[in-house]
């Protein structure tokens, strides 16, 4: 009984933890491109200094 | 004819094709939340990965823009400028690097869409995250219930699970509620009210039994319920959002712009919007006729196929008529508006619409069509069992309870999945062949079919045209030919331009608007373009070909002539004699003249078919094959076509084809073949057949199920576990969709 005074907060927590996560992606509208957003990462144009 | 006919407008001020107006694209500049100016532009050409960089990197390097961001999905790009906007060194540096681009302006209903979609989104976390919470504390709530729970640790779980599922449910359930509001204010039943009342009452007994303090409650079931549901709407919605942005993209392709003129005959370029009647427009070789209107002066063929179906350039003069969306072949006009925008031709097609649509209501959704059935017959077993209890002298409490387990229970979850799943994989399977749905019944429709009625122009014939008999000019001529064609807008000359691949400009080159192009070949004079601009009217003269449009060609003193036709879809023969095969009996009506039709319908081997319909005639014929009782797929693509293809059972057109008449297709297809149509009538048989599986299955289950909830045997664990196992098989059994045959021959059709 006396775990769960820790361990239905934290659960809850971790939970709403993702939920709001989710929202902030979906505000700064990173599902407006799913397909843009698969090929990008594939890009070097990240890696600071340019090739020679 | 001589140079100096070529620019006889305006009377005011000297207009040169080298000297393009100065766009105003004011009406397409929105602001930044920061203030700077921002602007989006549809872009032609992105095929592959490495476009992304190339493309914003150009951009960026253009002094004073400070952001570029291509659209991967919706093949759009965002500029924003620090300080003056300078939407012209985009479109210029954008050509430099082989992309066409065009201004886009969102349009109000895709702003709808896109919010709809994003709340969509929004209840579907929520509900994800209630579900999820909620089943850790109802799987310990069952085990306990079958080990050694405290009575109290159950009661904190419950009332957790309250906690959660209340407001989750308040917020998540806004879609159904909505709708479900909607249709009980019409006086009508959709599936959204027994599903809104199912969640009601099960968040309400749940309450209840918390109240209590009972071993069981719901709101697991409410949520779960919630969360599939959401799932299946979002995906439909997403596809049908997808639809709508490929075709917004369109119309900004299709560059809906005019060439205003002023008092003093400057030109600018707006939008087509912005025309008002009484304006006066310019409109030049290859481009389309933005607004209806009277010639005022100058002279020109004109292509009206988009309008009437009919192929053969006609010639206008002074005082005669244009309608918006024909294409100017040769010559430039000057046009006055009659009627712009929202009033023009196409309003009086738009009318015959509106009584045509009401010709398809005797269709009704299948899902509506359920509910109608289902939504009663759960609310009299659920009362008939709260009765019988009654009778059989159960306490009122007991009997309350059981009629909600048989509401829960026959609540329709494997039901309202049944049909949704499977729209959503078949959907998908659609897209990867190159189609794309508007109507979330057409499925239902398109598998009953067994006549398929083609308009030619456009539907059975390739969008463009194609140079014929390339291989009767030889090697030298058509490059120089392809070289030519290139500097020129002229759609004949596109045609010939696709002829030869790869094929770059000459340096010196001369367009002369109404005749052609020319350059310096080697030290004598090319030109090619009309035959009286190259002096070939003599090779012209020996031909007797009706149905062509013609090119002249001329390289010193050796002429040729390019015949350029309207050809068929390059898989047109193979696809249409797999329909036949499928036993689907074909028929051509078309707006084109019958010599046009009859050469067509005898390479495709259709014996039924019919030229020179008129709308009201393509209608007629529509109606002569239903009252034979056949079920018609109408194939078409002119504002001509669009009065059929709404009155039609199930109808689909090319993506090229004009908004009107696409905006009344079920299902729109992309690309240049015609192999998505068998692919559209293959997966939508398969559908079908999918559909009456899953509510077979759900059927099966509610028959078991039913009667061990109505007997009172039904505990939480049992109704969650035959719930959710009936929905996972109705969802795997969708999936079988993905498979359906004669869709693999569709890879590559999209654009």
């Amino acid at each position: 009984m006396n775990v769960l005074v820790y361990l239905l907060p934290m659960a809850l927590g971790l939970g709403l933890t993702g939920l709001a996560a989710f929202m902030w992606t979906l505000r700064s509208g990173q599902y407006d491109d799913l397909d843009g957003a698969a090929v990008r990462v594939l890009g070097d144009d990240d890696l600071g200094s340019p090739a020679p | 004819m001589s140079m100096d006919g070529v620019l006889d407008l305006p009377a005011g001020g000297p207009i040169s094709r080298q000297a393009p107006p100065a766009p105003d694209l004011s009406l397409y500049l929105r602001e930044e939340a920061d203030g700077r100016p921002a602007m989006d532009f549809a872009v032609e050409g992105i095929d592959c990965a490495a476009c992304i960089d190339e493309i914003e990197d150009a951009v960026e390097a253009l002094p004073g823009v400070a952001a570029a961001r291509l659209n991967y999905t919706s093949h759009r790009l965002a500029v924003a400028w620090s300080k003056a906007a300078d939407p012209a060194a985009v479109f210029s540096t954008l050509a430099g690097i082989g992309y066409k681009a065009y201004p886009f302006g969102t349009d109000k209903a895709e702003e709808i869409e896109r919010n709809i979609s994003r709340h969509l989104l929004r209840c579907l976390a929520v509900a994800g995250f209630a579900a999820m919470n909620i089943m850790l504390l109802s799987v310990s709530v069952w085990s306990g219930n079958i080990a050694d729970i405290d009575p109290e640790t159950r009661d904190l779980f419950h009332w957790l699970s309250a906690l959660i599922a209340l407001p989750a449910c308040a917020y998540a359930g806004q879609p159904f509620f909505q709708s479900a509001l909607r249709a009980l204010r019409n006086r009508a039943l959709n599936m959204d009210v027994p599903i809104t009342l199912g969640v009601m009452l099960a968040l309400g007994v749940s309450v209840y039994e918390t109240l209590h303090h009972a071993e069981h409650a719901y709101f697991d079931s409410a949520v779960m319920l919630l969360f599939f549901l959401l799932t299946g709407r979002y995906l439909d919605h997403a596809m049908r959002r997808k639809t709508r942005v490929e075709a917004s993209n369109l119309a900004a392709l299709k560059a809906e712009t005019a060439n205003r003129l002023d008092e003093a005959g400057a030109v600018t370029l707006v939008p087509a919007a912005a025309v008002k009647p009484g304006d006066r427009v310019l409109v030049r070789a290859g481009e389309r006729v933005p607004v209806d209107g009277v010639v005022v002066s100058g002279r020109a063929a004109i292509d009206e196929s988009l309008v009437t179906g009919e192929t053969l350039p006609r010639d206008v003069v002074a005082g005669g008529m244009v309608h918006a969306g024909a294409l100017i072949h040769d010559g430039v006009l000057q046009l006055r508006t009659t009627a712009a925008g929202e009033d023009t031709f196409l309003v009086e097609v738009e009318r015959l619409l509106e009584r045509a649509s009401t010709a398809r209501s005797g269709y009704v959704r299948l899902a509506d069509r359920a509910a109608r059935l289902y939504a009663p017959m759960v609310h009299t077993t659920a009362a008939l069992s709260l009765v019988g209890w009654l009778i059989a002298g159960a306490s009122l409490h007991q009997a309350m309870l059981i009629a909600v387990a048989v509401l829960i229970i026959t609540c329709p979850c494997a039901l309202a999945l049944a049909v949704p799943a499977v729209q959503v994989v078949a959907s998908g399977a659609l897209m990867r062949a190159g189609v794309l749905i508007h109507a979330g019944d057409a499925f239902e429709r398109l598998a009953d079919i067994d006549t398929i009625v083609f308009d030619k122009t456009g539907t059975l014939t390739a969008p463009e045209p194609h140079l014929a008999h390339a291989g009767r000019l030889s090697p030298d001529l058509l490059a120089i030919a392809g070289r030519l064609a290139v500097g020129s807008t002229h759609p004949l000359a596109r045609a010939v331009a696709a002829a030869v691949p790869g094929a770059t400009p000459y340096p010196e080159m001369r367009e002369v608007a109404g005749c052609g192009v020319e350059a310096e070949v080697e030290g004598v004079l090319a030109r090619l373009g009309s035959p009286e601009f190259c002096g070939c009217w003599d090779l012209l003269v020996a031909t007797e070909d009706i149905d062509a449009s013609f090119v002249a060609l001329r390289v010193g003193e050796c002429k040729a002539l390019l015949t350029i036709r309207q050809t068929l879809r390059s898989d047109a023969v193979e696809v249409v004699r797999r329909l036949r095969e499928m036993g689907k009996s074909l028929v051509i009506v078309s707006g084109d003249r019958p010599v046009a039709v009859a050469p067509v319908a005898r390479a495709l081997g259709i014996d039924a078919w019919q030229g020179g319909a008129t709308p009201a005639d393509k209608m007629a014929a529509l109606q002569r094959l239903a009252a034979e009782g056949r079920r018609v797929l109408m194939v078409g693509d002119g504002i001509n076509d669009a009065p059929s293809l709404a009155a039609a059972p199930v109808s689909m057109s090319p993506i090229a084809a004009a908004d009107v008449t696409r905006a009344q297709a079920d299902l729109v297809f992309l690309g240049e073949r015609l192999v998505p149509v068998a692919a559209a009538i293959a997966v939508a048989t398969k559908a079908r057949q999918l559909m009456r599986e899953n509510l077979i299955i759900a059927v099966i289950y509610n028959l078991f199920a039913v009667p061990l909830a109505i007997a009172g045997f039904v505990t939480p664990l049992v109704a969650a576990a035959a719930m959710s196992g009936s929905s996972v098989i109705v969802t795997l059994n969708a999936l079988r969709a993905r498979g359906a045959p004669g869709i693999g021959a569709g890879e590559g059709a999209g654009s």
